[in-house]
């Protein structure tokens, strides 16, 4: 027997010039913050990859000036036309930059470089491409032949895509009209930081894009400003919450994608060797840390042995390390909270009776990691059934008719996202219109595209981002 | 899925048609996607020089033309057991692979080298002929030395249901084949779909096929990475199933290195290690081997290569 | 015939299809525009907001299952109804102060909404919904779906506004608990004879009478309502309802000045819609 051992693939970090300090960009000008600079750590390495400006009170006041400024004298008089220009100026950039920015990705987020190199970064360019073609035609949108722009948005986004969810914030906030005030998340802000480079290289007017760094403290003074006109946030549902109580009562609008608990459900007569790839790709696809994962798999009783047996077999080739290794499979754990949190609901799995298995697998002594694992003999009551993990965690349900399995796929406050394995057409259709989750993906999962509305039913959150759809959150509609 | 140890009798043909449509239906796309997935594999350095003697070791060198001549064919075999005459540690293909009546100038080109012979048969690349004539191809083949057979199923009545004819002819050739291995191509640009590659897949095995191959390289497309793919699927549940394992062979299409590479990656993520040796998996090719050279030649010298340092036979 | 006595109707609440009292007992005086006795209403409490909300989740998934088509001919058979009972309903109307003329004309005018948000029902899908062009072998969909059981603070315009909140809300497939004009109730309880006897499912459907400051608050903060409609709620009391909508992330219609006799956009009804997006593999 012939051992085909993969070596090493490194990606070359060379491309990407990260510095050892970053400000905040307001204004189309790079400055200092006034709160307490923070580092940004490479989560495959525990290294401090740079120093990035905390923006205060003061800070925020002065971004959300210049957005305004911004919207009132030069992007929300600008013809439609003018605007999308900028847009696609912005996509090829992204497009020509894009092994940088996939690389400092995959750096500063710990996710492999297959991932940022041929999901993130392709879906980022086609997202402002796509919003690009809408700015000069949103009369024809369904939303009356002239429908205005909101003004300044806050946006704030979390750490798991933080490029691409950039990407669904800002292109549809501009091709509507808007200007915007954007905070990263703390663990992963050098994206938005090199994307705050790309809009000066476009020539966009200072002050159209702005993006402040810093914390959830940052966070609270943006989405609680009382200059802004709209609040759209991606994360948790109980920071959600809080943003939701925060802006009930005042003009701004405000969309939400929040948490998930997804079930993926696999009937018997699946196309199993596609529904195995399925469940890999639904949970383990980016460490686990998507809001859609499919985390919750439900599986007919009757082909629940087979199909675990598959599973196993399939997650003992998975390759986890280097992120920046082209053969990863699955890269870090994005920051040391985050892997508290896994290992916290992991133990509570274990402590409630499920039987936690993983395939043998090295990991590197530095670094935040977790290997892929699954439960078994879950019940529906246990924490890992229920809670978010946002890790490479998979709990396993069985059910035993259709009906069974659309009630314990939805027996959730989530509402995001599903996923269906049936060889029979009307049994998807039947399925899909029972499941309350804005996303059904039959016979495939995690798929994103800008033409794609995405976001969640229930306390999944409110608001679309992408396709048509998308264009509300940021219209005076 | 059913246990095929408890299949009906091989002229059951309502039970083996029950059988196979019972089979796990294959979604193409996610197929597809599976195989372009690992097909961006990055097999660099240590690795791809292992995968490209692995490679050439499993080439079936291969000339299927009707203008073959024995100087052709013993051309071929020389370039099989030596491929690169300048570098000796270059392995030797496994096979290589010719119509019936140039097997014994291969045979006795290759005598004592440890490349084997393969010979297409059963009215090779239609399969239409009647079953005797196919049988006495054959039976020619195994006559004049050939220890492998490459047959092709009846796609005919394999589109038509009619699989209980396929399996029984699969059968019968492989009695005719002694103690030849019997590759069956299963010609799966004809079959179309998938499902239908998965299904011939399992008959072919169930009916004594010792190696499943996709195609005759006379039919596009020939052989494909989600083709092959579905393969290596059925060659790993049917030993799962039964315990006997049968290997598989990719042909045709497969021109550059990074094809044969994409297609090691394939097997060694899908059926596993046990199937990465010339014993249970093949390249059907032959340009492939001269890129193979080049690769392997750029690696151990580290400049770039070109094709006049290379034969062309 | 002069001196025969009238037979009074007694006003009820409207849940799960029929007409109980408040389960506390309560009622209160409703006065007509000269300030003279009209009637007592039903002065609901929590607990009725708790049975009307499980009476609307009960009703919901069947009332989304019926056929679009389905669900207009109800909502038109609501209009048949309605018509047939115009005298009452001006009668009705004319005791909140309405002159005869405008108070006819405001039944005309909810009998037309009926109708106008009848033909929406198999029409919504096409203009709120979409086939993706996603960039692969996917057929790609967006469908608009019931977001479930909407809370609904009706504005104090008792027919015509009650009306102009009330079939956007259900048109789609969600179900109702709503919360009458406190000062003028009765139009809305007549409006219940007319949903009690227009096919409308049991459920779909439940008016509630009584303190909105008392009772808005239960429905703004119960974590089993999918959204909440503020338009009729006090400007001081909105902010307050819309931070404990927040507790389950309700869908939020904020309260706006409206002119209800406008013919209404499609905005009321896709504020209680979700999109539900569907991926199939294109493959052979």
């Amino acid at each position: 027997m012939t051992v085909f051992e993969y070596a090493p693939a490194p990606e070359s970090a060379a491309i990407a010039d990260v510095r050892a300090s970053y400000g905040l960009f307001i204004d189309g000008e790079f400055t200092d913050g006034g709160g307490e600079p923070f580092k940004t750590v490479n989560p495959a390495t525990e290294e401090a990859l740079a120093e990035v400006a905390t923006a205060d009170q003061a800070d925020v006041d002065r971004a959300v000036a210049a957005a305004r400024r911004a919207f009132e004298t030069v992007w929300g008089p600008m013809p439609g036309t003018e605007r999308a220009k900028y847009l696609f100026r912005i996509a090829r950039l992204l497009q020509e930059r894009s092994r940088e920015l996939a690389v400092l990705e995959s750096i500063d987020n710990g996710k492999p470089i297959r991932e940022s190199r041929d999901v993130d970064l392709p879906l980022v360019a086609a997202h402002f491409f796509y919003y690009a073609g809408w700015a000069d035609k949103l009369g024809h949108a369904g939303f009356g032949p002239d429908p205005r722009p909101l003004g300044v948005a806050g946006q704030v986004i979390p750490w798991n895509f933080p490029l691409l969810m950039l990407a669904w914030k800002i292109a549809p906030a501009l091709a509507c009209g808007n200007t915007v005030v954007l905070k990263p998340a703390e663990t992963t802000p050098l994206t938005a930081l090199l994307f705050a480079g790309i809009c000066r290289q476009a020539g966009l007017p200072p002050g159209v894009v702005n993006i402040v760094t810093g914390a959830g403290e940052t966070g609270r003074l943006l989405t609680g400003h009382p200059g802004i006109d709209k609040v759209a946030f991606t994360g948790s549902t109980g920071v959600g919450r809080q943003i939701a109580r925060q802006v009930a009562g005042t003009r701004k609008r405000l969309t939400l994608e929040l948490g998930g608990k997804a079930a993926n459900i696999v009937f018997d007569d699946a196309p199993i060797d596609q529904a195995v790839e399925g469940i890999v790709n639904g949970i383990f696809f980016n460490q686990g840390h998507v809001c859609c994962a499919g985390s919750r798999l439900l599986v007919q009783e009757s082909v629940a042995a087979e199909l675990l047996e598959r599973l196993r077999t399939r997650m003992a080739t998975l390759r986890v390390g280097d992120p920046l290794d082209k053969n990863t499979d699955i890269g870090a754990i994005n920051s040391a909270a985050q892997l508290a949190r896994i290992q916290d609901l992991v133990a509570a799995g274990e402590a409630e009776g499920a039987e936690r298995w993983a395939p043998a697998c090295d990991l590197p002594a530095q670094g935040y990691w977790f290997p892929p694992t699954v439960f078994t003999q879950v019940a529906a009551s246990h924490r890992i059934a229920q809670e978010e993990i946002f890790g490479p965690v998979l709990s396993v349900l069985t059910f035993r008719t259709p009906d069974e399995a659309v009630t314990k796929a939805n027996n959730t406050p989530y509402g995001l996202s599903a996923g269906i394995w049936t060889d029979k057409g009307s049994r998807i259709l039947w399925t899909a219109q029972r499941l309350r989750a804005g996303i059904v993906w039959a016979n495939t999962f995690n798929k994103f595209d800008p033409a794609s509305p995405f976001g969640g039913y229930k306390e999944s959150g409110y608001g679309r981002e992408g396709g048509r759809h998308g264009l509300e959150a940021y219209l005076d509609v | 899925m059913a246990d095929p140890t408890t299949l009906p009798k091989k002229t059951d043909q309502q039970g083996l048609r029950a059988f196979l449509h019972g089979l796990p239906a294959v979604d193409q796309t996610g197929a597809q996607e599976r195989a372009a997935r690992l097909a961006s594999r990055s097999i660099k350095t240590s690795a791809k020089a292992a995968a490209i003697d692995l490679a050439i070791s499993m080439v079936d060198l291969t000339t299927l033309e009707g203008a073959d001549t024995p100087g052709k064919v013993r051309a071929m075999c020389a370039k099989a057991v030596r491929p690169d005459p300048a570098v000796p540690s270059v392995p030797a293909v496994a096979a290589v692979c010719v119509y019936p009546d140039m097997v014994d100038v291969a045979v006795d080109a290759l005598r004592g080298t440890g490349v084997g012979v393969a010979s297409v048969a059963t009215a090779f690349p239609s399969g239409r002929a009647p079953l005797e004539a196919k049988l006495a191809d054959t039976r020619a083949a195994v006559a004049a030395g050939a220890a492998e057979i490459d047959m092709v199923i009846d796609r005919g009545a394999f589109l038509s249901g009619d699989y209980a004819k396929v399996s029984d002819e699969i059968a019968a050739v492989k009695r005719a084949c002694g103690p030849a291995h019997l590759k069956v191509i299963l010609e799966t640009g004809e079959l179309a779909t998938l499902d239908n590659v998965r299904r011939a897949s399992w008959l072919a095995m169930r009916a004594g096929a010792d190696f499943i191959k996709t195609s005759t390289g006379k039919i596009s497309p020939a052989a494909t990475l989600p083709v092959t793919l579905v393969m290596l699927e059925a060659v790993r549940d049917y030993r799962a199933a039964t315990g006997r394992q049968v290997g598989v062979k990719p042909a045709g299409g497969i021109r550059t290195t990074k094809d044969a590479i994409k297609y090691l990656v394939l097997v060694n993520e899908t059926a596993g290690a046990d199937w990465l040796s010339p014993d249970w998996f093949r390249l059907g090719a032959s340009s492939v081997l001269n890129d193979l050279l080049m690769q392997r030649r750029k690696l151990s010298t580290g400049v770039y290569s070109g094709p006049d340092y290379f034969t062309l036979d | 015939m002069s001196d025969r006595l009238t037979v009074r109707k007694t006003y009820k609440l409207y849940i799960a299809g029929a007409f109980p009292r408040s389960e506390s007992g309560r009622t209160y005086v409703v006065n007509d525009a000269k300030g003279g006795f009209a009637a007592n209403a039903a002065k609901a409490s929590r607990k009725d907001v708790r049975d009307a909300v499980a009476a609307a989740r009960k009703a919901q998934p069947g009332w989304a299952d019926r056929t679009a088509y389905n669900r207009g001919q109800i909502l038109y058979r609501i209009a048949e109804m309605l018509e047939g009972r115009h005298d009452e309903f001006t009668a009705e109307l004319r005791r909140t102060g309405l002159s005869k003329a405008d108070a006819a004309a405001h039944v005309d005018a909810a009998v037309d909404r009926w109708v106008w948000y009848a033909g929406w029902a198999d029409k919504l899908a096409a203009v709120t919904g979409a086939a993706n062009p996603v960039s692969g072998p996917f057929f790609n969909f967006s469908t608009p779906e019931p977001t479930g059981v909407v809370a609904v603070v009706a504005p104090d315009d008792p027919l015509l506004g009650l009306v102009s909140v009330l079939a956007p809300a259900i048109v789609a497939g969600s179900t109702a608990v709503v919360l009458a004009s406190e000062l003028s109730p009765l139009p809305a309880v007549v409006l219940a004879e007319v949903l009690a006897t227009s096919d409308l499912p049991g459920g779909v459907v439940n008016i509630l009478t009584g303190d909105r400051a008392e009772l808005a608050p239960w429905l703004a903060s119960h974590m089993d309502v999918n959204a909440i409609d503020l338009t009729g709620a006090a400007p001081d009391q909105a902010p307050e309802l819309e931070g404990a909508a927040a507790g389950n992330l309700k869908r939020v219609l904020r309260p706006s000045g409206t002119d209800w006799t406008a013919t209404p956009g499609i905005d009321r009804m896709t504020a209680f819609l979700e999109t539900k997006t569907v991926w199939h593999p294109v493959g052979v």
